[in-house]
This record gives C-alpha cells, structure tokens and sequence, in this order.
C-alpha cells in the first residue's frame, strides 16, 4: 500500500499539463485543440486542490477549482459556438486548412 | 459579510457597467426589431460609468478584505481610475464608429449582443486594472477574453471573420491555460493568491526560486498574450485582419491598455524588492527581470516593425504597428522607475487617440470601396482630402514625428529609458522607429503621388463623421505642441497601492 503524497498529485498534474500541450501542438482538428485547452486546465486544477490539501491552506484551492470549472465551462461553450460556426462556413474543422488570412 | 458591504462603493463602475448591461438586454428585448435606441443607450450608460470613475478618482484602498489580512481582493487607486478612464473614453469612441459601420450595420439583428458583449469585455477590463489577486485577474482576464472572442467573430458572414474568432478562442485559450497553471504553482509555493502578500512573502522568507521564476514566466506568458508582445503576438495580425474594424481598432486600444495596467501591477507589486533613492526599483533577483524583459521588448517592436514592411493590407498593416508600439510601450517598463511608468501612460493616452483616429479613417473607406487593400487607396488623395489627410497626421503621429503627439509619447519613453541608463537599448528602438517610417510614408505615397487605374467615386462623409474625425484629430496635433496638462494629468495618477 503506498503512501500518497503531496508529489504524487503533482505529477499527474504536470503529465496532464504536457499532455495538454501536446496536444494543442499536434492535432489538427479544432476539437481536439480544445480538449488539450482542458486539460490544461483541469492539470491546475489538480494543483490548486492538492496544495491546499496537503499545505493546509484553508479553503482557497478549493475555491479556485470551483471558479476554473466554472469558466471552462463557458469558454467550451464558446468555444464550441466558433467552431460550429466555423463548420458553417468552412465545411471543415481541420485548422490547417482554415488559412484564407495569411501574408 | 459586513467587509462586502462596505467595499460595495468601491466597485461603483463596475456595478453600473453591470446594470448598463442589464438595462441594455432588456431593451433589447422589449424592442425586438428596433434597434434604433440601442446605441443611444449605450452612450448613455458610458457616460453614466465615466461619471462614476472620475468620482472615484484619487480614492486609494483595499476592497473586499478577508478578514484576516489587511491587504484585499482589489486596489482602488489612481492608476487604475487612469486606465479605467482610458478604457471608456476608447469604448464611448468605438461605440461612435459602430454606428456607422458598414459591416457592424449589415450583422444588425446582431447590434443588441455585439453592445452586451462590448460591456462584457470592459467589465472584465475593468477588474483586470484593479485586481490585486490572481483568482481575480484570471477571472477578469476571461470574462474579457471569452467577450472578445465572440465579438471578433460577431457578422459571421466573411470567412475571414469565422477564422479571426477561430485563431482567437485556440490562442486565448492555450495562454490563458498556461497563465492559470502558473498561478496554481506560485499558489502551491506561497499559500496565497493575493499579490500583495505573495511580495511580503518574497521579501521575507527565501522562497524556492526555481519554481517561482517558473511561474512567474508562465504568469507573463498569459499577459503578454493580451499585449501581444513575441513570440505571444502570432494570433494578433491574423485576428485584427478578420475582425470587423471596430473591434480591431478596440482590441488594440482598449484591450492592449487593461493588458499593460495588469502588466506594470504585476511586476510592480509582486516582484519589487526594494525602491532606490533616485527612485527606480529593484525586483526580485530570482532571474535578471530586467535582460527578460529587454529581450522581448525589442524582439517585439523588431518583429512588429519589419513584418510591416510588406503587408499590403492597411488592417494588417496597422496590427503589426501595433505589435511594434506594444513593444516601444514596454521600453517603459523597462526604465523600472516611475518615470518609466508615466511614460507608459502618457504613452497610451496619445496611441488610443491616433491608433482610434487611424482606424476610423480606414473604417471610412472601406464603408465606401469595401476594401482594406492598399492598392484601393491608389489616388484616393484627390476624391478625399480630408480622408486622407488626417490618415497622414495619423499615421506620421504613430511613426513618432514631430509636431505630432506621437512624438511626445516617445519622446518621453526615451527620455525615461536614458535617465535609467539605457542608451543602447534607446538606440535601438530610435533605429526601429526609421523603420517603421517606411511603412508609413508607403500608404502616404499610394494616397498622393500614385495614380488609379480605374475612376474612383469621390468619398463623402456626413458631418457626424468629419466632427468625430476632427475631435480624433485635434488632440493628435495639439498634444504634440501643449501637452503639459497631459503629462501632469499621469504624474498625479501613477500612484499605485501601497508604494
């Protein structure tokens, strides 16, 4: 049984950080940019409740947590709206492809 | 619970932005397809909000305290009122563009949501210019940015209008992403997100200077971002071209200027360490801040200046002159003294005015030709004089010639880098601005000594238009001349909380 410590939670947190990144460099499509973008999030996320769990804190962390759900909510409904408007428009979500603003 | 309620008359901008909102909603509501008194009420809920900052004006205090510690959620004091006041002067001249925009007129059905979501992004400014918390700045900094988005997005009847707000959203959301996990880090390490107890902390105890110069750099990584400084400045022509034009000319003013504000109190409060006799700081020495903060200065303005050179879109054009300007605002900066600060201000007073006026003249144009492109403005000197000549006071005041104000603004950012001295970086950025003179004189010389090809329509404008024109324009040559007000108006504002 091991015992988990406060260096466990943040190297989850900083693989989902770099898979995040990762993420957001290599895929083409629009969604699964988007899905890099929350798991940036949700890797500070991990931080801010681990700190304030194991560094006795008080409530903050949790209280950051709560307001990032939150607007990572909204900014993936946004989020979605562009990209469905960009389908609209473009027939395609492949942000490659959606270059006609260029030098 | 007492605490929130004595800080309410802190916030009285923010709460009448916030009813103005409101108020615009409904009525947009209840008028349904009229939308004749949308901009009357908007003006007049600027108007209502200008009231109240200048009555705030001078106030210097925490708002909303815990009530453990002395130091509070945000700092009323004078240089935010400064950039609130800028904000909304800037607001209340692009709420006057839309009304005659052609492209905001076409996406009418629209009006009622493209007002809200300007009052959404000056809300979020205005919290970004006084938050004294990181929760807070990464709340303001989104509630600002998720507005801005869809706003760059608003007529989506062009491709490159879909694809502005596309870049945007992915380029937002990646720094802001970054930006959050920073602030978790630095949280981690200090048990606190209030900037100003992170300082104490700073000050007193050794903290692990690794980690926190990490964070710290990935803080900057979401700011610059909003000020669009490189290598965070790639969304920033491909956004200002697909935009409608008066959003450009907003995110460049407005936007820039709550970036900055959120910039110079970061760095200012957070990283000082102590203030030199001859008054210019000393920060932190986890990393040399002061090389960090060269490098990008003048890797932006270069950048910025030498990719202008070949645009041959005015919009484009006057994004990378952007990207330059944000690059010679942050010279100010890198004076550390607050000589450098005022600079700074000074600075963004005059770019708004001659930045809006040059938008607006392009606006203008294209409400006629439909077209940004520089070939269009082959010979448009002669069918529109006054067009084209306050586009050339605008654009030789952005080049920084004088007696334009535009030479003032550098004047005295060159003036605070020399007195901290710098004089090799002020060099460069002097090269940087014969540069960019290229660039500009190349529109003057497609207006007035080229000739079109095909027969071009006189371009009239109705007199609202030459009034807002003149008003823009008057300020850019007289601040050039008697600008002494202006820069006491700054000196009597740099007072940031607590220093």
């Amino acid at each position: 049984m091991i015992n988990i410590t406060l260096y466990h939670y943040l190297i989850v947190s900083s693989v989902l950080f770099c898979l995040g990144i990762f993420g957001v460099i290599t895929r083409k499509n629009a969604i699964m940019v988007l899905m890099g973008i929350e798991l940036i999030l949700n890797a500070a996320n991990i931080n801010f409740v681990a700190f304030a769990r194991y560094g006795n804190f008080g409530n903050s962390g949790q209280l950051a947590a709560l307001f990032v759900i939150i607007l990572a909510a909204a900014e993936a409904a946004i989020a979605m709206a562009i990209v469905l408007n960009i389908y609209k428009t473009f027939t395609n979500i492949n942000i490659d492809e959606i270059d006609t603003l260029k030098d | 619970m007492d605490q929130i309620l004595n800080s309410l008359h802190y916030i009285k901008p923010e709460i009448s932005a916030a009813i103005a909102l409101s108020v615009l909603v409904i009525i947009d509501l209840i008028m349904g397809k009229n939308k004749k008194y949308l901009s009357i009420v908007m003006i007049l809920g600027l108007l209502a909000t200008t009231y109240f900052i200048i009555e705030q004006f001078g106030n210097s205090s925490f708002a909303f305290n815990s009530d453990s510690s002395k130091f509070g959620l945000l700092a009323v004091d004078s240089f935010g009122s400064f950039f609130k006041l800028l904000i909304i002067l800037s607001s209340l001249i692009v709420v006057l563009f839309s009304i005659t925009s052609y492209e905001i007129k076409k996406a009418k059905e629209r009006l009622g949501e493209y007002y809200s979501l300007i009052w959404g992004m000056i809300i979020g400014m205005f919290f970004l210019v006084m938050s004294a918390d990181l929760i807070v700045i990464y709340l303001a900094l989104e509630l600002l940015s998720l507005s801005s988005y869809v706003l760059a997005g608003i007529t989506k009847d062009t491709l490159r209008n879909s694809e502005a707000s596309l870049k945007y959203v992915i380029y937002g959301g990646v720094s802001s992403g970054i930006m959050l996990f920073g602030i978790s880090i630095l949280f981690g390490n200090t048990g606190t997100t209030n900037i100003y107890e992170i300082n104490a902390l700073f000050q007193t105890q050794q903290l692990q200077g690794l980690v926190v110069t990490l964070s710290a750099l990935l803080i900057f990584a979401g700011i610059g971002f909003k000020i669009s400084a490189a290598p965070f400045h790639f969304w920033t022509p491909d956004v200002y071209e697909g935009a409608p034009i008066t959003i450009t000319a907003y995110l460049s003013v407005a936007s820039k200027a709550a970036g900055f504000a959120l910039l110079l109190r970061f760095t200012k409060v957070t990283l000082i360490d102590s203030i030199n006799t001859d008054g210019s700081w000393n920060l932190i020495s986890l990393i040399d801040w002061k090389t960090f903060l060269i490098i990008i200065s003048i890797l932006t303005m270069t950048l910025g200046n030498f990719a202008a050179l070949w645009q041959n879109n005015l919009k484009r054009l006057l994004a990378y002159s952007s990207i330059a300007h944000a690059g010679y605002i942050l010279l100010g900066l890198i004076a550390l003294s607050n000589e450098g600060l005022m600079a700074v201000m000074i600075y963004f007073v005059i770019y708004a005015i001659m930045n809006l006026g040059a938008f607006f003249v392009v606006m203008l144009i294209a409400n006629k030709t439909g077209s940004e492109e520089l070939d269009d403005y082959r010979g448009l000197g002669k069918v529109a004089p006054l067009l084209t000549v306050s586009l050339a006071i605008f654009l030789i005041s952005l080049t920084g010639l004088p007696p334009t104000a535009g030479f003032i603004a550098k004047l005295y950012i060159f003036l605070a880098l020399i007195n901290s001295k710098m004089i090799i970086v002020a060099f460069i950025a002097l090269l940087n601005t014969v540069v960019s003179l290229y660039y500009y004189v190349r529109v003057l010389k497609y207006m007035f000594l080229d000739k079109s090809e095909k027969e071009i329509a006189p371009i009239k404008i109705n007199f609202a238009n030459s009034i807002l024109l003149i008003v823009l324009l008057i300020p850019t040559i007289l601040l050039g001349i008697y600008f002494t007000p202006l820069v006491e108006f700054a000196k009597n504002s740099i007072a940031l909380l607590g220093f």
